[in-house]
């Protein structure tokens, strides 16, 4: 309509037909980028939503080294319960989820409430914290295992020492080269939750901490009385990411222990990826790997609806 | 009384002081294992542990590790592995950063029917382990037969990264006054040049954020490196793993420090150069 409007003043032809063709373009292009967006979100829900359900159907398949769309039923959750590999992985991650968990959050919150004291070179000693972060898993793995194995590193130097009968060979112990694992994640994660619990400890009213003060309670009991509680929203969320990385844990006992000695270090994502591409199996993997995400699941689903029903109460109160 | 309560003041101070640099030694002493190990010579270091100090400087591990030691059958060093990385690093971290901007912009500027699903979905890719997507990757880049190089990983870190771009810009733009978007749209102003003159000019601080967590994330990235390259293709995270899985020939550790710390370098950098950044998409994509 508007073209035909605007043509009817255009005194000189060229110019008319070089407007029209101008809008033309504009027009063309807004649609085309347009498009273009709408189909690069498109392609990631398709991502997300088909690889998820791909999986999820791989898993009820024969398929071993190539997909065989053969329905098998739930024949690879059942081997995998009774798996005595799968029972160790998940035993290891409750030792390493827990410890790690613990850990992780006691040391962030010691420093988060050290650095909070007013302290002077603050900026340096959070960069130190938080530094590894920056690393990969691999790197962190690599250089862990060689402080922690027994001939080269801490025991090794401690006999050079002079201290004959020194052990201390978590690595190569069955029962201990889990906490080998726990000792790299803690060093990897704590200046992490160390940021994020300081910052919470940050954006608190100061009027707070005058209260506390005031009400002449010492700096301790100041913290595990009023700070602490006051960004325990905070507190959980940090746990909650914590968890979440204790569950997809795989790299870094790769590196690390490559999952041994035997399976004494092995984690369920480590055996996700043994069954896909170790023993051929897509569908014994896949299987695992549902059985994972259900795992996470059932994690953070109770805590995202606790989070939605507290967000809607904030808006009903506002 | 005065002087006992400075006393006790300043004890207290000192404790403080001395447990945060514990700490620090704490967090500090592996990057010390592999800087002083990179100039140790391997007998010196098998003799005393990985834990001492270097009796003479040995520079030739560094151009060894760059240059020339052998790893999984071919000595080229670590170089080639490094700038595999910078080939895969550089392009998927651009392109997802665009398209991400571009989602967010339409998810929260543009919204439609169904746009908050769509962003849910986003977030559920955010938080699904890589495990669940391995297997369909796999047959996908057999299918587009780009299972061993770097153009199939490549792939798989813009779309996987398109959802913490996404998620990233969206809840930027959602902050944008949705008037300035109106009277931009009340003044003909369409699509893409809403995009580029007004929302593009605002997102600098969350575009750096992005580029940097993209840059890291896939940089470290190990578990799609390892499954889908080979040999001569491989990323340096995948290549280090080789490294030391190479049991043929004795540890050289003073070598492999010295690749660890070339391989750690860029992301140490961007850390050390923008931290604020860096902790800001570290709190924005905790969710993974």
């Amino acid at each position: 309509m508007s073209l035909l409007q605007d043509s009817g003043f255009d005194a000189v032809p060229g110019h008319r037909r070089a407007a029209v063709r101008r809008r033309w373009m504009a027009r063309a292009l807004e649609q085309l980028s347009k498009s273009f967006a709408y189909l690069v979100l498109a392609s990631v829900v398709i991502y997300v939503v088909g690889f998820t359900l791909w999986t999820m159907w791989i898993s009820v398949t024969e398929s071993t080294l190539l997909p065989n769309y053969g329905y098998v039923g739930f024949k690879h959750y059942q081997r995998l319960l009774q798996a005595r590999v799968w029972q160790v992985a998940y035993v290891n991650l409750a030792i390493y989820g827990t410890s790690f968990i613990a850990l992780t959050g006691v040391v962030g919150m010691i420093l988060a409430i050290l650095i909070d004291q007013k302290i002077r070179a603050e900026n340096v000693l959070r960069t130190i914290y938080l530094y590894p972060m920056a690393l990969s898993f691999v790197i962190t793995g690599t250089v862990w295992a060689w402080i922690l194995n027994p001939s080269i590193g801490v025991q090794h130097l401690a006999r050079t020492l002079g201290w004959v009968n020194f052990r201390f060979d978590w690595l190569i112990d069955r029962d201990m080269a889990i906490y080998t694992v726990v000792i790299a994640a803690v060093w990897q994660a704590s200046g992490f939750a160390m940021a994020l619990f300081l910052a919470g400890l940050r954006s608190l009213d100061n009027d707070l901490y005058k209260a506390a003060q005031i009400d002449g309670a010492s700096a301790s009991r100041m913290y595990v009385r009023i700070l602490v509680p006051a960004i325990w929203p905070i507190v959980i969320a940090v746990l909650i990411i914590l968890l979440q990385v204790a569950l997809k844990t795989y790299d870094l006992v790769r590196a690390l222990t490559a999952g041994g000695p035997g399976i004494a270090t092995t984690l369920p994502a480590n055996v996700v990826y043994d069954y896909m591409f170790q023993r051929g199996s897509m569908g014994a993997g896949s299987a695992a790997a549902v059985m994972l995400l259900a795992s996470l699941l059932i994690v953070i689903l109770p805590y995202a609806a606790i989070q939605k029903i507290r967000s809607r109460k904030r808006v009903d109160h506002g | 009384m005065d002087r006992t309560l400075s006393a006790g003041y300043l004890g207290r101070r000192f404790v403080l002081y001395a447990v945060l640099v514990a700490f620090a030694a704490f967090f500090l002493i592996p990057l010390a294992v592999v800087v002083i190990n990179s100039f140790r010579t391997l007998e010196e270091i098998t003799q005393t542990s990985v834990l001492g100090i270097p009796r003479a400087m040995r520079w030739d591990n560094w151009a060894q590790a760059w240059g020339s030691y052998c790893l999984a059958g071919s000595c080229t060093g670590i170089r080639p592995y490094m700038w595999n990385s910078v080939a895969l690093v550089v392009p998927a971290t651009i392109i997802s950063t665009l398209f991400g901007a571009m989602n967010g912009y339409l998810l929260s500027l543009w919204r439609f029917k169904g746009s908050n699903f769509i962003f849910g979905v986003v977030t559920f890719g955010v938080f699904l382990p890589a495990q669940m997507k391995l297997v369909p990757w796999a047959i996908t880049l057999r299918e587009l037969s780009l299972s061993n190089g770097l153009s199939g990983l490549i792939l798989i870190h813009v779309v996987q990264g398109m959802c913490f771009t996404t998620l990233f810009c969206r809840n930027y733009y959602v902050n944008v006054p949705a008037d300035l978007i109106k009277a931009a749209k009340v003044d003909g102003a369409d699509f893409l040049q809403i995009f580029c003159r007004i929302v593009l000019p605002l997102s600098p601080p969350i575009l750096i954020v992005t580029v940097i967590w993209q840059f890291t994330n896939i940089w470290n990235e190990f578990l799609y490196a390892i499954t889908f390259s080979e040999g001569s293709h491989r990323p340096v995270t995948a290549a280090l793993m080789a490294f030391s899985a190479n049991i043929a020939q004795a540890r050289e550790y003073g070598i492999e420090s010295a690749a660890v710390l070339l391989a750690a370098l860029p992301t140490l950098l961007v850390y050390l150069f923008g931290g604020k950044y860096f902790l800001r998409g570290l709190t924005a994509g905790a969710v993974k």
